[in-house]
């Protein structure tokens, strides 16, 4: 057999698994397409969960009771851990972690637009939990189908520890909703500014999306952005309504026809812009992630160094 | 692996595979990876990491690089020995309807 006819033997065999909805995993032959897009989504993705804690992991020492920062602290350590889930399965792929770390904290791989807005009031934690993680969710769940076994697994992981995140943080806007005139104004303050980014979460729209139709071929993706984002929407604006604030877009109406909510054009030329590195946090984030990797550098060294000690001296013992 | 972790200094930690058993009377379950520099960190990042929600009873860490797989390249003469011993499955043999508990 020639090296192209033993290719193509492979290709059918990749394209006959997808075909039947089974899963591809790490030692299986993939196209070097399918694999650089899998490292770079879930890089991608890895990296947003850890850049994630940052809007949040400010408000941990000023939480208003210590009900809320136990919740708090909670939450941010899971957003660590599925960054850490997924940069685990990215490594299925031949990754390598610390290239992984190198190139976000240069500015070579991009996270989530979203984690580049600032969380200006405690109200924000609320909304960040309630859209932004409710967004990640309807983005997510469709994934535990993906075609790519541990990235599969990583995201089933993931959704079942979202739901917390996405019901505490209702769960304290409820609270604050109920109490002062003020504290109200606040959650609606919140929700006019992470309504529009929300809807950003859900990609470009999908004529001007580059990736969707391969990525839909090879069962990465099962939904376009589009459909996910009208998901979201619908599924939103009934909890809007039972928590009493109002989602900022006056086009925002029930279309009786399509059995789904009409609502506005999400302001794409700023989404351009925050993706190209000209959102508010952009510089903030990535220089905070950097100085905490070469902060860490001599917790890294010293474990590494007291390895070493202690198997050298198992070497010494066994030689004696 | 876990001897190169002195020379690892600077650079990233040694990879471990994660194995966890549910609950008493279950196998130990591959869930993953992490990075550490010893068996032990490895442990402790493993129960901070893959148990935050009482997911597990016990832990197993493995360097990576200590795991040996077989290749799905050779997954047609690899599993074949399996394949044509038909006569190893019960539904092979025919046994009259009327016998019980067959």
């Amino acid at each position: 057999m020639t090296a192209t006819a033993a290719e193509a033997g492979l290709a059918g065999q990749f394209e006959r698994t997808i075909a039947r909805d089974a899963r591809i995993e790490p030692r299986d032959w993939m196209p070097e397409k399918f694999r650089a897009t899998m490292i770079r989504q879930i890089a991608q993705h890895a990296h947003s969960e850890i850049i994630g804690m940052q809007p949040e992991g400010n408000w941990i020492t000023r939480a208003p009771s210590l009900r809320r920062k136990a919740i708090l602290l909670a939450k941010v350590q899971d957003e660590a851990g599925h960054g850490l889930y997924l940069y685990s399965a990215c490594e299925t792929l031949g990754a390598d972690r610390g290239d992984l770390t190198e190139r976000l904290i240069s500015g070579r791989q991009k996270y989530s637009s979203i984690f580049n807005y600032p969380a200006l009031t405690f109200a924000d934690v609320g909304v960040i939990g309630w859209l932004v993680d409710g967004a990640a969710i309807c983005n997510q769940v469709p994934l535990c189908r993906c075609s790519y076994g541990p990235y599969a697994r990583a995201m089933i992981r993931i959704c079942k520890e979202e739901s917390f995140h996405q019901r505490q943080g209702y769960e304290l806007l409820m609270t604050m909703m109920s109490g002062t005139a003020g504290q109200r104004a606040m959650v609606q303050d919140a929700v006019d500014r992470w309504w529009w980014p929300s809807l950003m979460m859900f990609g470009p729209p999908d004529a001007q999306s580059a990736n969707t139709a391969q990525s839909m071929a090879w069962k990465i993706k099962r939904h376009s952005n589009d459909e996910l984002r009208q998901r979201f929407v619908d599924m939103t604006v009934p909890q809007a309504e039972a928590l009493g604030v109002t989602l900022p877009d006056p086009g925002l109406r029930w279309n009786a026809e399509r059995g789904a909510y009409d609502f506005g054009e999400v302001a794409w030329a700023e989404m351009k812009q925050v993706v190209a590195g000209n959102g508010p946090c952009n510089a903030e984030r990535v220089a905070r992630r950097k100085a905490a990797h070469e902060a860490g550098g001599w917790v890294r060294d010293a474990a590494a160094a007291h390895a070493a000690k202690q198997a050298a001296r198992q070497e010494t013992r066994a030689v004696s | 692996m876990n001897a190169d972790a002195g020379r690892a200094a600077g650079r990233t930690l040694p990879l471990w595979e994660v194995f966890v058993r549910g609950k008493r009377g279950l196998n130990h379950v591959h869930v993953g990876s992490l990075h550490a520099a010893d068996g032990e960190m490895a442990l402790r990042n493993a129960r901070d990491l893959y148990t935050r929600r009482n997911e597990g009873v016990s832990i197993w860490v493995v360097p990576s690089a200590a795991i040996v797989a077989s290749s799905p390249d050779e997954k047609d003469p690899f599993f074949a020995p399996s394949g044509d011993k038909v006569y190893r499955h019960p539904t092979f043999y025919d046994i009259p309807g009327h016998v019980p508990h067959m």
